[in-house]
């Protein structure tokens, strides 16, 4: 062997190191304990370091990090809400990814695509003319786009959808973009780690203990923790939490179903959704067709994936791209996804003094994790819901002051 | 494709059938403040297990109650409405 690989092997200390610090034992208490080593709960636990110096902070996570939907959804990323509070959110969360390479030194390849939504009738035009209004509001790049314009650029789309559902016009957002999602939840979970934050993996909470109406500790299948402040960023698990402190929500869950093509040559630059034919399409740097649909019919807690999904959405992408006839899917998989009534999320300070929630991410949690993470930072550093996230408290429901916002991607409106 | 026994015309594609929400009881509207309709009108028992939901067949407008188990997708049982809600 070359004496020079010989000594690469021999060495102790190698040239990349890992990521994380693998901590070995809990502590028996924590300032703050974070729920879900997701891309939501480790934005938070860097945030929590970076911006309030709260560093004694454990991150349990009963599987990997970013093993959830972080590692599940189809990775876009945009602003173009419907309602006030959702755009004003959103908006910051497109901001801060742009910047988040540079920030947690780590290529996220974020890549901005443009992001068409489609109208195929009246009154989905009508509600993109509505959202674009909103959107210039907020100072948000959105326009209203005629058939003809979009034709121009997307020369290889059918815009007659087989003659069913006809293009009249699209919403078009140009900050749309994608990132690489393991890359989010790594970069935060190596900023928060460098800053003295204990990620364990592996570990499952089996409880929260409360002493009057305050938190006072977590048991874990490692042992008791004992901490004040819990905060849950669990997508998907969340009744199970709630459930531990006797807290009632209205959060269901849901299979959101995703699936991939093989690769093929680049064709695809911007991001098409299409709320009618419920088809939201991108194409990644390696060429694959990442492609989603709307969520389940019913509530599941599993991530199985059926054919019944892959072979409507397939059905839908011809009615869009008919020349994609002969390519095959290669993969497909489902995370499951907290929804709502009013597809707003749900975060903040809760009825439990100590207990807090980010929760109710349905479809939308990936191009939220950013401003997720430092809203609810602040919050739990302050004891007090951030300005942005009041309108998403979970009081809301008992208040009738729902967000109802439907510009969320796929749900039926 | 996924099958559902429709208890009035027997075995039909999951397709022509929508879900309805979980069983619960209405509370008396007279009498309940606001924030228990509150609880009634939006929170769910999200906990996976088995629960009552409604479910309807859309060609023949029917309304009948499954009992599923939330984790794996199964039917434990179809009621006629009727004898569910003793109406």
């Amino acid at each position: 062997m070359p004496f020079r690989l010989l000594k690469q092997a021999l060495r102790k200390n190698k040239p990349d190191p890992r990521f994380f610090k693998t901590p070995t034992e809990l502590q028996s208490s924590y300032d703050v304990v974070i729920i879900g080593a997701g891309g939501h709960g480790l934005a938070c636990a860097y945030y929590l370091a970076r911006n309030h110096g709260i560093t004694n902070v454990a991150v349990l996570e009963q599987g990997y990090i970013g093993g959830g939907n972080t590692g599940r959804n189809t990775t876009i990323v945009r602003s173009n809400y419907l309602t006030p509070e959702g755009v004003k959110f959103y908006d910051e969360s497109v901001r801060l990814f742009q910047d988040l390479s540079a920030d947690l030194d780590l290529n996220l390849f974020y890549s901005t695509r443009g992001h068409f939504t489609l109208a195929h009738s009246d009154s989905a035009m009508r509600t993109m003319r509505w959202r674009a209004e909103v959107n210039k509001h907020y100072d948000i790049e959105s326009e209203l786009w005629e058939r003809d314009e979009i034709a121009r650029v997307l020369p290889f789309m059918d815009m007659d959808c087989g003659g069913q559902h006809p293009v009249l016009g699209a919403l078009y957002h140009a900050p749309g973009a994608v990132a690489r999602h393991d890359a989010v939840a790594w970069g935060y979970g190596r900023g928060a780690s460098d800053r003295g934050v204990e990620i364990h993996q592996k570990t499952k909470v089996n409880g929260i203990r409360i002493i009057g109406n305050q938190v006072e500790g977590v048991d874990t299948d490692r042992g008791v923790i004992a901490c004040k402040k819990v905060v849950s960023c669990v997508a998907g698990s969340t009744p199970r939490i709630t459930d531990m402190v006797r807290l009632r929500t209205p959060i269901d869950i849901r299979p959101l179903q995703a699936c991939v093509s093989e690769p093929l040559k680049p064709f695809l630059d911007t991001i098409i959704v299409s709320g009618s034919l419920h088809v939201y399409v991108s194409q990644s740097s390696r060429g694959e067709l990442v492609m989603g649909a709307s969520v389940d019919r019913a509530p599941l807690h599993s991530t199985r994936s059926t054919f019944d999904f892959v072979e409507d959405l397939s059905d839908k992408m011809l009615d869009l791209f008919p020349f994609l006839g002969g390519v095959k899917i290669v993969r497909q998989w489902a995370g499951m996804a907290d929804m709502t009534p009013d597809f707003a999320p749900i975060m903040g300070t809760t009825p439990v003094n100590g207990f807090y929630l980010d929760a109710g991410w349905g479809t939308w949690g990936f191009k939220a994790t950013p401003i997720s993470g430092k809203t609810m930072a602040y919050t739990i550093a302050n004891d007090d819901d951030h300005e942005l996230i009041k309108p998403f408290r979970l009081s809301r429901f008992a208040e009738y002051d729902l967000v109802g916002e439907k510009g969320a991607a796929s749900v039926g409106h | 494709m996924k099958l559902l026994n429709c208890p009035h015309i027997g075995l039909r594609p999951v397709s022509e059938f929508s879900y309805g929400g979980e069983v619960t009881t209405e509370p008396d509207p007279i009498v309940s403040d606001d924030k228990d309709w509150a609880d009634y009108v939006f929170n769910v028992n999200g906990e996976p297990g088995i629960r009552r939901e409604w479910w309807h067949h859309g060609p023949s407008g029917i309304w009948f109650i499954l009992e599923r188990d939330t984790r794996t997708d199964t039917v434990v049982q179809i009621l006629d409405s009727k004898d569910a809600v003793g109406g």
